[in-house]
């Protein structure tokens, strides 16, 4: 889908049925995960009282699990305009994250025409987000990838939560089987192939830093934004070249 | 003027507040960085952003989740070093927290 001629020399823009299949596979080693939490979520939300219907409706319009699990501790029977503006904006600062990723692999996104991007984004989550920096690293260029893994994953994730809210109670407490760290462990793995030497490495040590002090001192989390942000910083501010 | 109050709609306004916020939040980055020029000095910081992102997310999640969340993304990490395989990182530090746990760390 190349939207206009460039005067670099790149390849097309591509979104292809190959790069969204790519996409599925890489994705899947991450299903099991969203599986159980999306049936945590399910389980939750029967028990805040969410019909079966708004439950799948949050699940299929918001698609942001953490977001969703924090909003099931603000949810309530009654509705005032402004619970409805709190949790939105609850909502925003726990998804904050998602300005910082998509804006990662802009210039990637950016040859495309803005529909695409636009519905693309629409299924944008911290795992596609993953699958496609890596995808991206290692010089691949087609975004059906990471349109294809956020399809992917957005099918299981409204599917799974039916079980989860029919069963409600029957679910066993998640953490004991480690599943709350499915994503952490993806996130750390993630340093390895991201790895370009001591040098383009101390960005993220300032990352880091910023995001343990930011968390001790903010509740929620702003310690991601604000750690990632000063590690972009420092990496522009290093002189040598990229 | 005032805004009738939002009743039995209540839980699907709120439910479309949640997804417009998120929306938005999915969209803004791609938007934002379209009005910024691609300098060289920009590009380092794009290119010190996937990993800072990884960083800044995880390594509070350490410091909350405790010592066997710790050890199990070590592991994770060891193992990617040595074979580059997501699902057998995965699998080996879910191992490690869930032994951990089970051991009453």
């Amino acid at each position: 889908m190349p939207s206009e001629t460039k005067s670099e020399p790149q390849p097309a823009a591509q979104l292809t049925l190959a790069g969204m299949r790519l996409g599925l596979r890489r994705v899947s080693v991450l299903m099991p995960g969203v599986i159980v939490f999306a049936v945590a979520f399910g389980a939750a939300a029967s028990a805040k009282g969410l019909s079966l219907f708004e439950a799948v409706l949050m699940s299929a319009v918001v698609y942001a699990g953490v977001s969703q699990l924090v909003a099931m501790e603000l949810w309530r029977p009654e509705w005032t305009w402004g619970a409805i503006v709190a949790l939105a904006f609850v909502t925003a600062t726990v998804n904050a994250r998602t300005i910082l990723q998509a804006a990662s692999l802009q210039p990637w996104f950016a040859r495309y025409p803005w529909f695409v991007t636009a519905f693309q984004l629409s299924f944008f989550t911290d795992a596609n987000w993953l699958v496609g920096t890596r995808y991206h690293g290692e010089g691949g260029r087609d975004v059906g990838v990471v349109l294809g893994a956020g399809l992917a994953l957005w099918v299981v994730w409204v599917l799974m939560t039916i079980p989860g809210h029919l069963l409600g109670a029957l679910i066993a407490d998640p953490r004991k089987f480690g599943i709350d760290m499915v994503m952490p462990i993806f996130f750390a793995a993630m340093i390895v192939p991201l790895w370009r030497g001591k040098r383009a490495a101390l960005p993220w040590v300032v990352a880091g830093i910023v995001a343990l002090v930011t968390a001790r001192l903010v509740d929620g989390y702003a310690f991601i934004i604000v750690g990632a942000l000063s590690g972009a910083v420092a990496g522009a501010l290093l002189d040598d070249p990229a | 003027m005032t805004l009738p109050d939002p009743g039995s709609w209540g839980p699907y306004l709120a439910i479309l507040g949640m997804a417009l916020a998120t929306y938005l939040c999915r969209i803004s980055g791609v938007v934002l960085m379209s009005f910024i020029p691609l300098t060289p000095r920009v590009r380092r910081g794009l290119a010190a952003l996937p990993g800072s992102i990884v960083v800044a997310t995880v390594l509070p999640l350490i410091e909350r989740l405790g010592l066997a969340a710790g050890l199990a993304l070590l592991a994770a990490i060891t193992s990617m070093v040595i074979r580059r395989n997501e699902l057998l990182a995965l699998v080996t530090g879910m191992v490690v927290v869930s032994l951990m746990r089970a051991a009453g760390f």
